[in-house]
């Protein structure tokens, strides 16, 4: 063993579960979630044997498929102290869901319950988990936060991000009205059924704008990508970025969908 | 009421565009969301209150059997009848029975989701029978010739313009001229006019929020106190009722009355909380000659001990359908079955199949606000996707959607090829997306851009990028 893989061993060894979006869409939010878990004192691995989490199979009655994909990313993750995805939808996915999936398998049922104990949300990771109370960060300008509803309703993520959001230098965090409603994603959802995501989403970016922030943050991209999608095609000012670009003082690439009108 | 939920789809498209009921659609919003917050933020043993419902009604459907002998041989005790109905036409022929053998020519009736479950007016109407709906929304309702387009507030889709136009129409009798421009003003006439059809009716039925096992005792919840007329005023009283309202105890219905209330409208309680046990004794000043319960399974007891058993919970309090975004976007008739929003999208494929519902647990974005505040910490999502996967097992999905997601899942089964292709993808799209970042529209991708813009990817995939600045690190090796 070499000197660095020993002091690495003292160092919790977090398995990066980048997410599917984040991975081909936003790698922008990986580098950020790196940042801060290494910030935190720990260690970042990031298996190559990862796609997704499963969620499109799964919320679409593909419990087979599901279930093949869960096992892949038991076996990639389940070595590490902790398993850290920056998506409370993802992270529920792996921490709330793949348990029920080997019901009835007492082997695996036995490991996806142990591997679930490791998997956290990235800001409840560092909030809850590594204590980090300020990322050092700073940022000029008025910030508004959406509570993706997994995180929120599925993992308690609610106080994490605006604790560590109102030590951000220079940020203004301001609330907008019924930040804890669906945005109207929903996965395969907004697609599916686009006129009524379509009627969610209006109202929400209504909410962003009368804000009056600059900014709006989450922690999900799916949600994200929705509502800068949305706040684009009706010519909103407003820049969108995940929290953890925030969080982790990367906010030097252009914002998601670009930005300006 | 004709099922048209495979409908949906064009149904919700339809009320979308409906300015009226979009407005309307707004109150259900604004109105019991922040009442029932209010009201559980009062109670600080709210959500233990909540525990102890789930688990009383858990051992109700455990026992189910037993509850249902032990209840019929206290209503019986008590002068009642009980009679069986395993399907809503059993159901419709014994009230019609009951009716006809008393010679009843009008009813009236206390607002019940069961009768609408099972369309008794519909077949009494046919019989030369008259039901007269009691409950302000369900008169309303009735006027126009419509159904609830919610479980607790039937005519939330219309607005007050609307009530005093079908009033005017309908009650011609009174005064052309009168003032109808306040809500209290409607609420006064239909008391008056209904007030007569009390007296004139032969037989009073409501449906029951609870069936006592311990004494034999229906319970009903109103704010308008209809029901109380209904039941006691008409010289029989037909309680229709599904099998899983039993509850054991007076003690377990206090316990349940206390989270039912501030679930739906966010009260303590609600107004008027009736209990009736049997017909009338000598010694009462009124009540029924006769009290008949008419106990519907209708589907319910195939629900038991599968996926789908903790539906049999639900109370009917409408929390879930309060809280829904969707529900708030189309409104209830959009769904075209009896039972609307979350519930009803869990419960209308178990009483009338997949086949013809399988929009309704599709229609959902899985956000989890109607199982946050389900009184009976009903898990409705989970029981949404195992339609899903109902479906899926027998593909029933459309097929575009089936092939998709199986190319999909091919290609997240085998993360190099995943690789491959995401990394060649990637950077191009970002290309194509240029300095705006955006699409405004993509091939293949109109569901999305149809209403919004696309995200570009920013161009190399993370996974690329991570490869290369790990081969940078000298460790790394």
């Amino acid at each position: 063993m070499t000197s660095n893989a020993m002091n690495a061993a003292k160092r919790p060894q977090v398995g990066l579960f980048a997410t599917c979006l984040v991975d081909l869409f936003r790698p922008s939010v990986g580098f950020a979630s790196v940042k801060l878990i290494e910030d935190a004192g720990c260690d970042v691995h990031v298996p190559v044997a990862q796609t997704c989490c499963g969620q499109p199979a799964y919320n679409s009655g593909d419990r087979a498929d599901t279930r093949e994909i869960a096992e892949q990313v038991i076996e990639a993750f389940e070595g590490f102290d902790f398993v850290v995805a920056p998506s409370g939808s993802c992270a529920s996915m792996l921490k709330k869901h793949y348990p029920g999936l080997f019901a009835g398998d007492a082997a695996w049922e036995d490991r996806a319950r142990k591997f679930s104990e490791k998997c956290h949300e990235l800001v409840s990771f560092l909030a809850d988990v590594m204590m980090v109370r300020n990322t050092g960060a700073s940022l000029e300008g008025s910030v508004t936060y959406h509570d993706s509803c997994s995180g929120l309703r599925e993992l308690g993520v609610r106080e994490q991000p605006r604790k560590l959001l109102a030590q951000v230098r220079g940020a203004d965090l301001k609330e907008m009205t019924d930040s804890d409603v669906c945005c109207g994603f929903g996965g395969t959802f907004c697609v599916k059924y686009s006129d009524i995501s379509n009627a969610i989403v209006t109202k929400k970016v209504t909410n962003i704008d009368a804000s009056g922030a600059d900014m709006l943050l989450a922690g999900d991209l799916g949600c994200l990508m929705n509502m800068a999608g949305k706040l684009k095609r009706i010519g909103s000012k407003v820049e969108v970025r995940h929290v953890a670009e925030v969080l982790a003082g990367m906010t030097d690439k252009a914002p998601i969908a670009g930005g300006g009108k | 009421m004709e099922l048209t939920s495979n409908r949906f789809k064009q149904n919700a498209s339809k009320a979308l565009v409906d300015a009226q009921l979009q407005k309307a659609l707004g109150n259900v919003e604004k109105g019991f969301i922040a009442k029932r917050q209010k009201s559980a933020d009062a109670l600080p043993e709210f959500d233990a209150l909540r525990d102890n419902a789930r688990d009383i009604k858990n051992h109700v459907l455990a026992h189910l059997d037993l509850y249902l002998e032990a209840y019929e041989t206290k209503v019986t005790a008590a002068g009642g009848h009980v009679h069986w109905a395993e399907t809503a036409e059993d159901a419709r022929r014994i009230v019609l029975d009951i009716c006809k053998r008393v010679g009843a020519r009008t009813v009236t009736k206390g607002k019940s989701m069961i009768t609408e479950e099972i369309a008794l007016n519909d077949h009494l109407t046919a019989n030369g029978i008259e039901p007269v709906e009691t409950d302000l929304g369900e008169y309303i309702i009735q006027l126009r010739g419509e159904h609830p387009s919610h479980i607790i507030a039937p005519a939330v889709h219309l607005n007050k313009d609307q009530v005093e136009s079908d009033f005017r129409r309908v009650h011609t009798h009174l005064d052309a001229g009168r003032d109808l421009s306040e809500p209290v003003s409607l609420l006064s006439e239909a008391r008056e006019v209904l007030r007569q059809r009390y007296f004139a009716a032969d037989v009073g039925i409501t449906g029951a929020n609870f069936l006592i096992a311990e004494t034999g005792t229906s319970v009903i919840v109103t704010n308008e106190g209809n029901g109380d007329l209904t039941q006691t005023l008409g010289k029989v009283h037909v309680v229709v009722a599904s099998i899983e309202k039993i509850v054991p105890t007076l003690e377990d219905t206090s316990q349940i009355l206390r989270v039912l209330a501030r679930s739906a409208t966010g009260q303590d309680m609600s107004v008027y909380t009736t209990f009736s046990t049997g017909p009338k004794r000598p010694e009462d000043p009124d009540g029924p000659d006769e009290y008949h319960v008419v106990l519907l399974d209708n589907g319910r007891s195939a629900m038991l001990g599968t996926e789908y058993q903790d539906m049999l919970r639900c109370i009917r309090c409408g929390a879930c359908m309060n809280h829904c975004p969707v529900y708030h976007a189309v409104g209830g008739h959009a769904y075209g079955s009896v039972y609307p929003g979350p519930m009803g999208a869990v419960l209308t494929p178990s009483l009338n199949g997949i086949d013809e519902t399988g929009q309704l647990p599709n229609a959902s974005t899985f956000c989890g606000r109607c199982e946050a505040v389900c009184p009976m910490r009903i898990p409705l999502p989970k029981m949404m996707r195992h339609w899903r996967e109902r479906e899926f097992e027998r593909n029933l999905q459309p097929a575009v959607a089936r092939y998709g997601l199986k190319a999909w899942a091919f290609f997240a089964k085998r993360p190099k090829l995943y690789r491959l292709f995401a990394g060649m993808g990637m950077p191009v799209l970002s290309m194509m997306g240029g300095a705006s970042h955006r699409f405004r529209s993509l091939p293949l991708a109109g569901g999305w851009t149809k209403y919004r813009d696309l995200p570009a990817p920013e161009g190399k995939t993370f996974q690329q990028q991570w490869a290369e600045r790990q081969s940078r690190k000298p460790e790394a090796a």
